[in-house]
């Protein structure tokens, strides 16, 4: 008789810890969806601005004067949500609630900053198919920083409340890896949105 | 084992009696009114799903079976123009998003553990969720049309004539939100079967050991993923256009109404593969069983399936050659949309090649599973030549394509589908299927089906346009359109038969025991209907045949069911690797939840807030979402998903 395939008593981990665990894997699906969202709403900027006529671009060079602060703060806030996640691994709490608090109100400057870019804009939601797709792609932007500030919210709570551990981390590593991919999406729009025009997009005669 | 414990020694024992009744305490939802809003029973929710799905074909069926009245000879009025289009544009709707998708997505749910050897899908409270959301999704699409307000611009909803200019009633808005709401239910249901192939297949059952039908519902899932997004946006881009005064869709402030097409169709193609790529997976794991040999070219059809969904990524221009675009552009869809043909035969010759070098048994689902193949190679061939650009530019618009979709879409869903009842509903119920009736259900289906779509194919040709409410009698279409209705009708009773095959059998079929068709694969290994845990002990996979090991003289280990890892220190399965399948981690899955129930009732008012542009009962909405939210992710000691000692 042929032999039996059996598992064998082994030692494994029981519930998540640190990064392995399913939620990690669901947070990495959520972002691949997410990410595609922004990538037809990007498509959509480029497709409606390589068909638009002369003109389409309300603002040739676009101002940078809140755009290029964000983008700093975005990437500070990263910044101190890694430091915060070592501070959780290395089982230093104090260390870990001041970081991701660094992290929120970075967070909440930028959603500030963007409100103030929106409000300097010469044209309003209504104007056209070029304001339009530009306050729709910033708004949707900006929704998922509200998201991410209110799980940073509760991700502060919880730290400081002793929660998490070296081991038993799997929110923290999941809020992590959702502030970071919003910041990335930022830099996309950003890139898109007030770069691509000074390299030429929708410049042409 | 204490919640502090991060790392134990898990035993591996016999199953036994005792062990079956701890589990079975640990497992079983409750019953009642609380226990059916709060289960997370992957079995439970399956069966909702399929039951769910059944009703939305009824009605979508009922519709259809409307409009072939008018249809039926020219110069008819039986139906104003208005209540036409919101005929067909409902019956689309219903079918394609309210019925082929969800029903797969209840085999699937139903399926999936038992297949791959778990006890629950990855996500439960995730699993819930969806379901929750589809059925209020389809309740709020179902409510427009009740009071008149209907989707009525067909179910691709073209612009400009779906604008407010032109569509001035708040038809479109429910068709939009409607539509939001649903891709919120698939793309979190997609995600928990994606992580569920990833993570939750039993030891051993490394990728190259997953059922085709796995395979099928992982890839489909995998696109929902990222072909949801686009219609989503489009149809959020479409409200706010309607509504807030936004021009993407417009011509005079720089709007494109190919912008709608564009993002449709990015989703609309694959999504048509997401509802035949299950479902042939369906086929390719039961066919076998009644050919009593194992699937032909395992590996060539698993690859095929990934292969055609992402080719289906790459020929969503061939639903727009007539619209006026380059024609280099035109070139690169058209051959893509060629060539896909290559990866969607490889299931064809794969079936073909089982039944030739197999002994057929001609029972009720050989005989829906093997027709499928006919029908869709039908069906494959009418897509294949509107492939071409001079073919599609005489055939776009007119009938040769209704009845195209027809084919695939009843050819491989809902045949398969059904085929997928008469071999499964045993495992559901512990029953057999009526056989009589469900040949006599068969015949009648295909003869039907036949009669309405095969002529179809020549009213397209003749030159009919698909979408007019009435037509002349000068084109000779009357006598075709006659034949067409007659046989929705047949077909129709033939869908009937099935309904009573299955309240019949319900009680009194012949009972069926485990294992009744003498299948190969692992759900066939656990009693009809399986326990809520599934499987006692956690079993080994050691080949894709794990019951037919003993006749396939394979060599090497065998596959065990009833001796394996010993899980019962609360809601348990095992976590594998993702590739080769070893055992990785033990997981603590969710209890039955109220937080799934209350979340898509939240996101459900906040819609309806959005299409009566209440403030108030938005918050409403935002707040009933965001506490149920809360509480859900709140980290527990029990789902180990914090310290114990905190707090």
């Amino acid at each position: 008789m042929a032999e039996h395939a059996v598992g064998q008593p082994q030692d494994i981990p029981v519930g998540p810890t640190v990064s392995r665990g399913v939620g990690i894997w669901g947070m990495w699906t959520v972002i691949g969806s997410e990410g595609a969202l922004f990538a037809y709403l990007l498509f959509s900027y480029f497709y409606l601005g390589a068909q638009g006529s002369q003109g389409w671009l309300l603002e040739p060079h676009p101002s940078l004067k809140y755009a290029l602060p964000s983008t700093l703060i975005a990437l500070f806030s990263c910044a101190f949500t890694w430091w915060g996640v070592r501070a959780v691994l290395s089982g230093r709490r104090a260390n870990a609630v001041f970081a991701f608090s660094g992290a929120l109100l970075l967070g909440i400057a930028f959603v500030g900053l963007e409100i103030l870019d929106w409000q300097a804009k010469p044209y309003q939601l209504g104007t056209s198919s070029y304001a339009s797709i530009y306050f729709v792609t910033t708004g949707l932007d900006l929704l998922h920083w509200l998201v991410g500030i209110g799980i940073f919210y509760f991700l502060i709570l919880w730290t400081a409340l002793g929660y998490f551990s070296a081991r038993r981390s799997i929110v923290v590593m999941a809020s992590a890896l959702y502030w970071y991919f919003v910041t990335v999406i930022w830099l996309a729009i950003f890139v898109t949105f007030y770069i691509s025009p000074y390299l030429g997009f929708g410049q042409w005669q | 084992m204490a919640v502090t414990d991060y790392q134990r020694i898990v035993t591996v024992t016999q199953a036994k009696p005792a062990l079956a009744e701890k589990l079975r305490r640990i497992w079983e939802t409750p019953a009642g009114f609380g226990g059916w809003i709060s289960t997370v029973d992957h079995k439970q929710i399956g069966i909702r799903y399929i039951i769910t799905a059944f009703a939305f074909l009824i009605a979508g069926g009922v519709e259809a079976l409307v409009f072939r009245l008018q249809l039926a000879g020219p110069n008819l009025h039986l139906l104003t123009p208005e209540q036409y289009d919101q005929l067909f544009t409902m019956h689309g709707m219903t079918m394609i998003f309210l019925y082929a998708g969800p029903v797969l997505s209840g085999f699937s749910n139903y399926l999936w553990p038992l297949l791959l050897g778990a006890r629950d899908m990855a996500l439960p409270r995730l699993n819930a969720l969806s379901y929750w959301i589809y059925l209020c999704a389809g309740i709020f699409l179902y409510i427009a049309f009740a009071f008149g307000f209907g989707p009525n611009d067909g179910w691709f909803n073209y612009v400009p004539v779906a604008a407010r200019a032109y569509d001035g009633g708040p038809n479109i808005d429910f068709y939009s939100l409607g539509m939001i709401l649903l891709g919120l239910s698939t793309t979190v249901g997609s995600i928990n079967f994606v992580v569920t192939f990833l993570r939750l297949r039993a030891p051993g059952m490394s990728i190259n050991r997953v059922p085709i039908l796995a395979w099928g519902t992982l890839t489909a899932s995998a696109a929902n993923i990222f072909a949801i997004p686009a219609v989503s946006l489009a149809f959020l881009l479409l409200w706010m256009d309607r509504n807030a005064g936004t021009h993407f869709f417009d011509v005079p402030t720089g709007g494109q109404p190919l912008l709608w097409q564009h993002l449709f169709w990015m989703f609309g193609h694959p999504w048509v593969y997401a509802i035949v790529l299950p479902a042939m997976g369906m086929v390719s794991d039961g066919l076998p069983v009644f050919c009593r040999r194992p699937l032909v070219g395992y590996t060539p059809v698993a690859l095929a399936t990934v292969a055609t969904m992402v080719l289906g990524f790459g020929v969503w221009v061939h639903h727009m050659f007539a619209t006026g675009l380059p024609s280099v552009s035109l070139s690169f869809f058209s051959a893509a949309s060629i060539i896909i043909a290559v990866p969607s035969a490889v299931g064809v010759f794969a079936w073909i090649a089982t039944i030739w070098h197999g002994r057929p048994v001609y029972r009720t689902p050989f005989l829906f599973f093997s027709s499928m193949i006919l029908l869709f190679v039908i069906g494959g061939v009418s897509g294949f030549m509107t492939a071409s650009v001079p073919v599609d530019w005489q055939l776009t618009d007119t009938y040769f394509v209704v009845a195209h979709i027809h084919y695939v879409l009843i050819g491989i869903n809902v045949f398969s589908v059904v085929g997928g009842i008469y071999f499964w509903f045993p495992k559901f119920t512990g029953r057999m299927l009526d056989e009589r009736l469900g040949k006599l259900n068969f015949w009648v289906m295909f003869i039907g089906f036949n009669l309405a779509f095969l002529p179809m194919h020549l009213t397209g040709l003749l030159g009919m346009p698909r979408r007019v409410y009435t037509y002349g009698a000068y084109g000779g279409w009357g006598p075709l359109n006659l034949i067409t209705t007659l046989g929705s009708f047949l077909f129709a009773f033939g869908l009937l038969l099935l309904l009573v095959n299955v309240l019949k059998s319900r009680k009194s079929g012949d009972p069926a025991g485990a294992n009744p068709w003498d299948a190969y694969s692992l759900e066939w290994a656990v009693p009809s209907p399986p326990p809520p845990y599934n499987f006692a002990v956690i079993p080994t996979v050691a080949s894709r045949h794990p019951l037919w090991e003993g006749r396939l003289g394979e060599g090497g280990l065998v596959s065990t069911i009833d001796r394996g890892m010993l899980l019962t220190e609360g809601k348990q399965t095992i976590g594998t690797t993702a590739v080769d399948a070893v055992p990785d981690i033990v997981l603590q899955m969710a209890e039955d939840s109220y937080a799934p129930f209350w979340l898509a009732t939240g996101t459900s008012i906040l819609f309806v807030a959005l299409l009566f542009k209440s403030m108030t009962v938005g918050i409403i909405g935002i707040v009933v979402a965001a506490l149920a939210l809360i509480a859900w992710l709140w980290p527990t000691a029990e789902l180990r998903e914090r310290e114990p000692t905190g707090g």
